[in-house]
């Protein structure tokens, strides 16, 4: 034995320790595996030895190859082995080892329950230190709840170094284990007001992170932590305090009230950023959560926002943008400044931002400058999303900002000469959507398209997979479809037909052949007035039908088949004109009828006509395998399946000549009548011709000095001065005819601000209506106001102009809703005339239930209001369990003498609250009802109806529901600390008058009853001594509630004192109930 | 809560790696992988936080260190910030003038003032006496009992 431990401490002397190990892997650079498993067998001969600082040496390495990402997983058990050393120096090294390499599914953690335990109760702290840390990484469920207990014990240790860890351990336990929470929080919540700070911190942080989890469960501290807000200087847990206020505000907006004043207080006097940026975020969550809006306090947190970075003010800015748009609008220069930063993170900030920021007024600016920004970009990530970002600004709310399309167009145009892009489907498709949607500029929007695929070769270019090819997709289809615009459809047809266009992707031929002959179509009309120029639509013929084979041959089947098609259609026109038949009509008729943009909701919104059952069969089906046939139908569509799906028409197959023709006189006799359907607007033409400058625009500019740009666009800067000129000329014409009225009314000499001033938003005439929103809505369709509202949008939006509609849609809405709703009514049958009990906020479980019937299902929870001593605040939980929409519910209670719902100034006595939300099925939703009570020293019951509507789909009924609210005394009391002495001096007061209770049978645990009485009546432990306990409560109106309560084989009585016996009598009464029904 | 606390070198060789919750050994090796690749490519003067997954990220460089922590998306980045600032001084004032070496050959040191710093992802202590009274004191322990072992064993 004793040569064994010589031979040992000799050895040791020639080991490694961490420093050689470390030492010689930097030696081995060039063969370091080679060296580190060489030491990795050293270590594992170590490991065998007895010694145990050998072994702790051995660990220690094996600490530091794991960080090298070697695994030691093999090594757990000798790790085990090291914690339990008595030695705190190898102790330590084992639970650093534990901490960094075990995680749940190592099972030698089994193993170490028993050693953790004896050394959380050390007398030395520091070895109950170092198992608290280690814990709190390796930290399991079956750890946690055996240890659960000792921990909890560790929180009141004599030593703060000890309860601070404990403290803070304790949250990963609750995470763990969770029901281990309710008999530790008191404990936790004493800790609050620890006379050291760092468990104080401790304290606050693990409540914050765990109201973090469950706000509502935590709304009783508030006022606590209000007090330790103004009270504290620490920086560290003020962010923590702020952040949990943060967290509770949205549940109780009375609290985002009081809270304003002392945050924009430490907005303006701290000097710490991260303690300012707590601040501005929890304002700014407060001021969402007051959603009535606080201009003036946004101002202040403007002058906080410039001096956080960059980064996070923009991320600050962007949740302002949500509420207060226009405060951040002015701060666009500073936003645009960030698009210059080094950061790309920065930058990308700043672009979301815009995205919210524009308005009519500085669209094109702003634009301008992104386009800057998009020919300096390097790299094509942060260029591309520029470029969605430009699309997406001057898209959102369906253009609504754009007054001047023309500069759009060019826009898009200009955006296609980036180079590399993968977004040139985007750009399509807003090229198609323009096009199609707003007819004034089709013209100008077919001029640009044909000089785009004349100049086809630019874009496609070098690269096969270039994605910017997609753009001639859209244009080929819109000069094709609009062709009659276009100044020279020959040439255009000409650059359709290259044989470079056989290199593209196969669907973008494929439109090029279709529109093809829609050109040639155009052509042939063209010609046809003038007999001497038959040549030339003899010409065009032999250019299809020379160019069209090579399309025929293409390997893409679609290409392929119109190809074909199109040029056998070709080869017989060209017979007929051979012998000089007219056919131009007749080819023109092909493509005649014009392709309505269609809003992707119009199907939904057409009227179910009476007597028709949608689900019902027309012929019964015959059997299974015919829906296989039906899923093979959609396949053809791959052309316009893409973009178009929304313009084509739905496709009736069996519908004879006849019909049709009845049905189109029908149908047009219902547009002339029906309000909703807008036809061509002579009004939008009009605007357009009006329009100063357009007639000057050059839709052919040659400009060779600059090759890089596509011959022949015109520039969007271009449209940006005519815009501001036609502002121009439309504010002095108004200038003048304002001057004409004023004159008229004799106001000499009083000029107005506001025409020396910027234009408003109101001012801007746009340059072309957009006839989209009604138009593409079918005939008969049902308004209805939620369409207006994009649950996508992040900066919801609404111009004036929106406000109005959705207020006429709304009246239209409910006008109809009294034709046609049948009220039914239904009493039922007293469904809900069980009383309802009060539970508390503070756990989770199951509140009892109040009433029930078929269709709704509400729970319900009383509590005074700390504020007010005569305010109680009912909770009430809605539940729709029914499968319809339920709406229009009215909560009507029958006051009291003594209580009284509190209704909105000018309502009478007995007028129901409308409860501000509906409830569509499965959805629940609380509202709260404020009650005035004079005395609180009687329990009182309350009748009253609930009113609603159950809306199924054919008919809506008209429902009651009775129910009772049942205000104990309980629910006026609050869980109010109180410290023993404070306790004591009360109860020595005299004031108070006692009263006693005894129960008998209680078989329960002693702290079970504790827990029930504080949970189910309010009341706070303030001191407990083996078997007895006092606790205290206070009512809303101040009045002190002591109890004493003292257990011995299951009887449990309870001594209570208080300065109103006869709320106690109720009190005792309740806790009475409470012990009778478990 | 702070998730993990990372150190590493200009040439993503990792110098301490600290989880305050429990994840798997693959996890860990992406999530370190990620990291190194997203900070170092950051260029000198860009902001100190990133976006990754649901997570923050906060960096910052000292000297040829990378101190880079990764917390829920609710923290507070700036606080974060200051919170490794507090840890650099703190290993500064422990060895005195720190540098990429000490913290490579007595990495358990640096470990044990982090775990007195912070516990489970929260901060333990914020007052920087305490820390290093505490450190001082169980550092004077270990002492003790490696001299004690240091005496010949027979």
């Amino acid at each position: 034995m004793a040569l064994k431990i010589v031979k040992g401490s000799i050895d040791r002397m020639f080991d490694k320790n961490l420093q050689d190990l470390v030492r010689g892997i930097r030696n081995h650079k060039e063969d370091e595996a080679k060296y580190i498993s060489t030491c990795i067998d050293e270590i594992k001969q170590e490991l065998k030895q007895d010694n145990i600082a050998v072994k702790a040496n051995a660990v220690c390495k094996l600490t530091y190859l794991q960080m090298l990402g070697y695994d030691v997983s093999w090594a757990a058990f000798n790790i085990v082995e090291v914690m339990s050393s008595s030695k705190f120096t190898y102790k330590r090294i084992g639970y650093l080892a534990a901490s960094q390499c075990f995680h749940e599914s190592t099972d030698v953690i089994m193993l170490t329950t028993n050693q953790i335990r004896k050394d959380l109760s050390s007398p030395n702290q520091y070895d109950t230190g170092v198992a608290l840390t280690g814990l709190s990484c390796f930290v399991t469920p079956d750890l946690a709840r055996d240890l659960a207990n000792d921990i909890m014990t560790l929180m009141s240790h004599t030593k703060p170094y000890i309860r601070k860890k404990a403290v803070l351990i304790m949250y990963k336990v609750f995470l763990k284990y969770p029901e281990s929470l309710r008999p530790a929080f008191p404990r936790l919540k004493e800790k609050l007001e620890d006379p050291d700070p760092g468990v104080q911190s401790a304290a606050v942080n693990v409540i914050c992170e765990l109201a973090r989890r469950n706000p509502k469960n935590y709304l009783s501290l508030a006022p606590l932590f209000f007090k330790l807000m103004t009270s504290s200087t620490n920086n560290w847990v003020l962010i923590k305090i702020i952040k949990l206020f943060g967290a509770l505000t949205p549940l109780e907006p009375r609290l985002g009230k009081k809270l304003i004043e002392p945050l924009t207080n430490l907005i303006h006097s701290t000097s710490a950023m991260s303690l300012l940026y707590e601040c501005v975020n929890t304002v700014i969550a407060v001021l969402i959560s007051l959603s009535s809006g606080m201009p003036n306090h946004s101002a202040s947190i403007q002058v906080s926002l410039r001096s956080i970075q960059h980064y996070l003010g923009l991320l600050a800015m962007s949740k302002i943008l949500k509420t207060h748009p226009k405060s951040v609008q002015s701060h666009k220069d500073l936003i645009l400044q960030c698009l210059d930063d080094k950061d790309e993170s920065i930058r990308l900030r700043a672009l979301d931002l815009l995205y919210g920021m524009v308005s009519k007024k500085n669209l094109m600016e702003i634009v301008k400058k992104l386009m800057l920004h998009v020919d300096k970009a390097e790299g094509t990530t942060y260029r591309d999303e520029l470029l969605t970002k430009i699309i997406d600004i001057c898209s959102q709310s369906n253009y609504q900002y754009i007054t001047n399309f023309e500069w759009y167009i060019s826009i898009l145009v200009e955006l296609t000469r980036l180079e590399g892009t993968r977004h040139g489907h985007l750009i399509a498709s807003q090229m198609l959507d323009v096009a199609i949607r707003v007819k004034a500029i089709r013209a100008f929007a077919v001029a640009q398209m044909a000089t785009l695929l004349d100049n086809a070769h630019l874009l496609t270019g070098n690269t096969q997979r270039n994605g910017i090819c997609e753009v001639l997709y859209a244009a080929a289809w819109i000069c094709g479809e609009f062709s009659e615009h276009l100044e020279d459809p020959l040439s255009t047809l000409e650059a359709m037909l290259r044989p470079k266009v056989a290199t593209l992707p196969g669907h973008i031929q494929a439109v090029y052949v279709q529109n093809a002959a829609k050109l040639f179509a155009t052509v042939l009309r063209g010609q046809e007035g003038a007999p001497a120029d038959r040549t030339v639509a003899q010409e065009t013929s032999q250019l299809l039908i020379d160019r069209l084979p090579l399309f025929v041959q293409s390997a893409n089947l679609e290409v392929q088949e119109r190809a074909s098609c199109i040029l056998q259609l070709v080869k017989y026109i060209q017979k007929l004109q051979q012998k000089d038949v007219e056919v131009a009509e007749e080819v023109t008729a092909l493509f005649a009828g014009e392709l309505n943009p269609v809003a992707p909701k119009a199907q939904k919104k057409v009227p179910v006509p009476e007597g028709l059952d949608l689900d019902a069969w027309i012929n019964e089906p015959p059997s299974e395998s015919e829906s296989e046939d039906e899923g093979r139908k959609p396949k053809g569509k791959a052309v316009f399946a893409k973009e178009e799906s929304k313009h084509t028409k739905p496709r009736y197959t069996e519908v004879d000549e006849k019909e049709l023709a009845k049905r189109r006189e029908v149908r047009k006799a219902e547009q002339a009548n029906n309000p909703f359907y807008i036809k061509a607007s002579p009004s939008s033409q009009k605007v357009y011709q009006d329009g100063v400058g357009v007639e000057h625009i050059p839709v052919v500019q040659i400009d060779l000095s600059v090759p890089l740009k596509v011959p022949g666009m015109p520039m969007s800067d271009q449209y940006v001065k005519l815009e501001e000129e036609r502002r121009q000329k439309d504010k002095a014409d108004k200038k003048k005819k304002d001057k004409k009225k004023r004159r008229e009314k004799g106001e000499k000499g009083r000029r107005r601000k506001g025409d020396s001033g910027p234009e408003s938003e109101e001012d801007i005439t746009p340059a072309h209506m957009v006839d989209i929103t009604t138009e593409e809505m079918p005939e008969n369709a049902l308004p209805s106001d939620d369409d207006e509202k994009d649950p996508n949008d992040p900066h919801k939006k609404s111009s004036k102009h929106k406000k109005k509609k959705q207020k006429k849609e709304k009246e239209e809405k409910e006008k109809k809703k009294k034709k046609k709703h049948h009220h039914h009514h239904h009493h039922s049958d007293g469904a809900g005339d069980e009383s309802v009990q009060n539970g508390n906020v503070e756990e989770e479980e199951p509140l009892p239930v109040s009433n029930q019937s078929s269709s709704i299902y509400s729970m319900c929870d009383i509590q005074g209001n700390l504020q007010d001593g005569s305010q109680v605040v009912v909770s009430v939980i809605f539940e729709n369990k029914c499968d319809s929409f339920i709406k229009a519910m009215e909560f009507n209670v029958l006051d009291s003498l003594n209580s009284k719902l509190q209704r909105p100034e000018g309502a009478g006595p007995h007028d129901g609250l409308t409860v501000p939300f509906q409830l569509p099925p499965g959805i629940s939703n609380e509202a709260r009802f404020v009650f005035s009570v004079q005395s609180i020293v009687m329990p009182q019951k309350l009748k009253g109806t609930l009113t609603f509507i159950v809306k199924t789909d054919d008919s809506s009924t008209h429902e009651k529901l009775d129910f009772k609210l049942h205000f104990t005394c309980t629910s006026y009391l609050i869980t109010t600390p109180c410290y023993s002495d404070a306790y004591a001096k009360l109860l020595e007061s005299g004031d108070l008058k006692g009263s006693s209770l005894k129960l008998e049978g209680v078989s329960q645990p002693f702290h079970h009853l504790l827990a029930r009485i504080c949970f189910h009546h309010h009341f706070s432990v303030v001191e407990r001594i083996g078997s007895c306990a006092s606790m205290y409560s206070r009512s809303i109106q101040g009045h002190h509630v002591c109890l004493l309560v003292k257990t011995a084989d299951q009887t449990v009585s309870i001594d209570a004192k208080c300065d109103e016996p006869g709320l106690l009598g109720n009190v005792l009464d309740e806790i009475k109930l409470t012990f009778s029904q478990c | 809560m702070m998730r993990f606390l990372l150190l590493f070198s200009r040439q993503g060789k990792l110098r301490l790696q600290k989880w305050f919750t429990p994840i798997p050994e693959r996890e860990k090796k992406k999530i370190v992988r990620d990291m190194t690749t997203m900070v170092l490519a950051r260029k000198p003067r860009s902001c100190n936080f990133l976006h990754w997954k649901d997570l923050k990220i906060v960096y910052k460089r000292y000297a040829s260190l990378y101190f880079c922590c990764g917390l829920d998306a609710e923290e507070n980045e700036l606080i974060a910030l200051e919170m490794l600032h507090r840890y650099v001084e703190l290993l500064d004032k422990y060895f005195g003038n720190v540098c990429e070496l000490d913290i490579i050959f007595n990495f358990e040191k640096a470990y044990f003032i982090l775990d007195e710093f912070l516990l489970g992802g929260e901060i333990q202590e914020t007052s920087k006496q305490v820390v290093s009274r505490a450190i001082e004191a169980s550092d004077m322990l270990q002492e003790t009992m490696e001299e004690y072992m240091s005496k010949p064993a027979f």
